[in-house]
């Protein structure tokens, strides 16, 4: 539950510019030019910071002269301070993902085929994130798939102003029967877009067996009996791996109390190893 | 308990290389270039463009 209101009060500090909900208008203050950690669409109206895998498209698409180096900074600071912690606490998308998830309808639960469908978010990282904004000049993740901007953004500015209304295209139609698929995928299959398409999950997830705070096994007290891993929503294959969000469900399962949230302080890094 | 230092150290060595990284991205106008895409409605991200 703790967890839960680490979401909803990062949810809110992300797009506290209420006002733009009101009247249409994005927010044009200064702390835009701050990315905030987890995926949040910049022209959401509410929005009081920068997406940072917009940033990262807009700054390649620039970059033909110089490498991007405050993004990437950015990127690589979130990274190796939390990895996917962000996912699992501070990530509105992955809020609203969880709360889908709790409608009582059957659910699809992991498997190899989604173990095998996780990476498809490092090829829409490659294709759509880096690629596309390099050699096509145009940011491809945020104008062909980001559910996350047509639900906070396209949507709610759409509605508010007609003149942007008289504009929707095919693009935007699109954008709509992709935000409706997952919408509809996210109370039947748990965190469907972290775990399948995010590519700034799979940026994060680069960082989890080395970032400084996250989830530890203290291997002196781990049997090995997996109970972490059966109880895991995600495609982890060990705690802590690169599909782990630090959402703690696994700490509550440990039969030993062997797994816990490491910090500063811990100099020690452990994994389990199947014996 | 088994202290794999390597491991921190190369967390560390990243922490510092994404603070000099922010730090010359700044100099060299990036947050600028952030802030200057991102006080402006992304045509492409709302579905218009």
């Amino acid at each position: 539950m703790k967890r839960k209101y680490t979401q909803l009060i990062s949810a809110v500090l992300y797009n506290c510019h209420i006002t733009g909900f009101v009247n249409g208008k994005i927010y044009k203050g200064g702390s835009k030019g701050i990315c905030v950690p987890g995926l949040n669409c910049y022209s959401c109206p509410g929005a009081v910071g920068a997406c940072p895998l917009g940033s990262l498209q807009s700054s390649l698409i620039g970059s033909a002269y110089r490498i991007p180096l405050y993004i990437l900074g950015t990127l690589l600071l979130f990274g190796i301070l939390f990895g996917r912690l962000i996912c699992g606490f501070l990530c509105p998308f992955g809020l609203i993902q969880e709360l889908l998830y709790m409608i009582p309808v059957p659910k699809i639960r992991k498997n190899g085929v989604t173990k095998a469908l996780s990476y498809i978010k490092y090829v829409i990282l490659i294709v759509f994130v880096i690629a596309i904004p390099l050699v096509r000049l145009v940011p491809g993740f945020c104008k062909y798939i980001c559910p996350a901007g047509t639900l906070e953004a396209g949507i709610p500015l759409v509605l508010a102003d007609e003149h942007l209304k008289s504009q929707i295209g095919w693009l935007f139609s699109w954008k709509v029967f992709v935000l409706a698929a997952c919408l509809l995928l996210f109370p039947v299959c748990y965190r469907a877009f972290c775990r399948f398409l995010c590519p700034l999950g799979a940026i994060y997830s680069l960082f989890n067996p080395v970032s400084f705070f996250g989830i530890a096994v203290d291997r002196s007290r781990c049997t090995g009996c997996n109970a972490c891993i059966a109880v895991c929503k995600m495609d982890t294959r060990r705690v802590g791996d690169h599909e782990c969000i630090h959402c703690g469900e696994c700490i509550r399962s440990c039969p030993e109390g062997a797994i816990r949230y490491r910090s500063l302080k811990d100099t020690t890094y452990f994994k389990i190893t199947k014996e | 308990m088994k202290d794999k230092s390597p491991k921190r150290m190369i967390s560390v060595i990243i922490l510092v290389a994404a603070a000099a990284m922010m730090i010359a991205g700044i100099a060299d106008g990036g947050a600028r270039d952030v802030l200057s895409k991102a006080v402006m409605i992304c045509m492409e991200c709302i579905g218009i463009g």
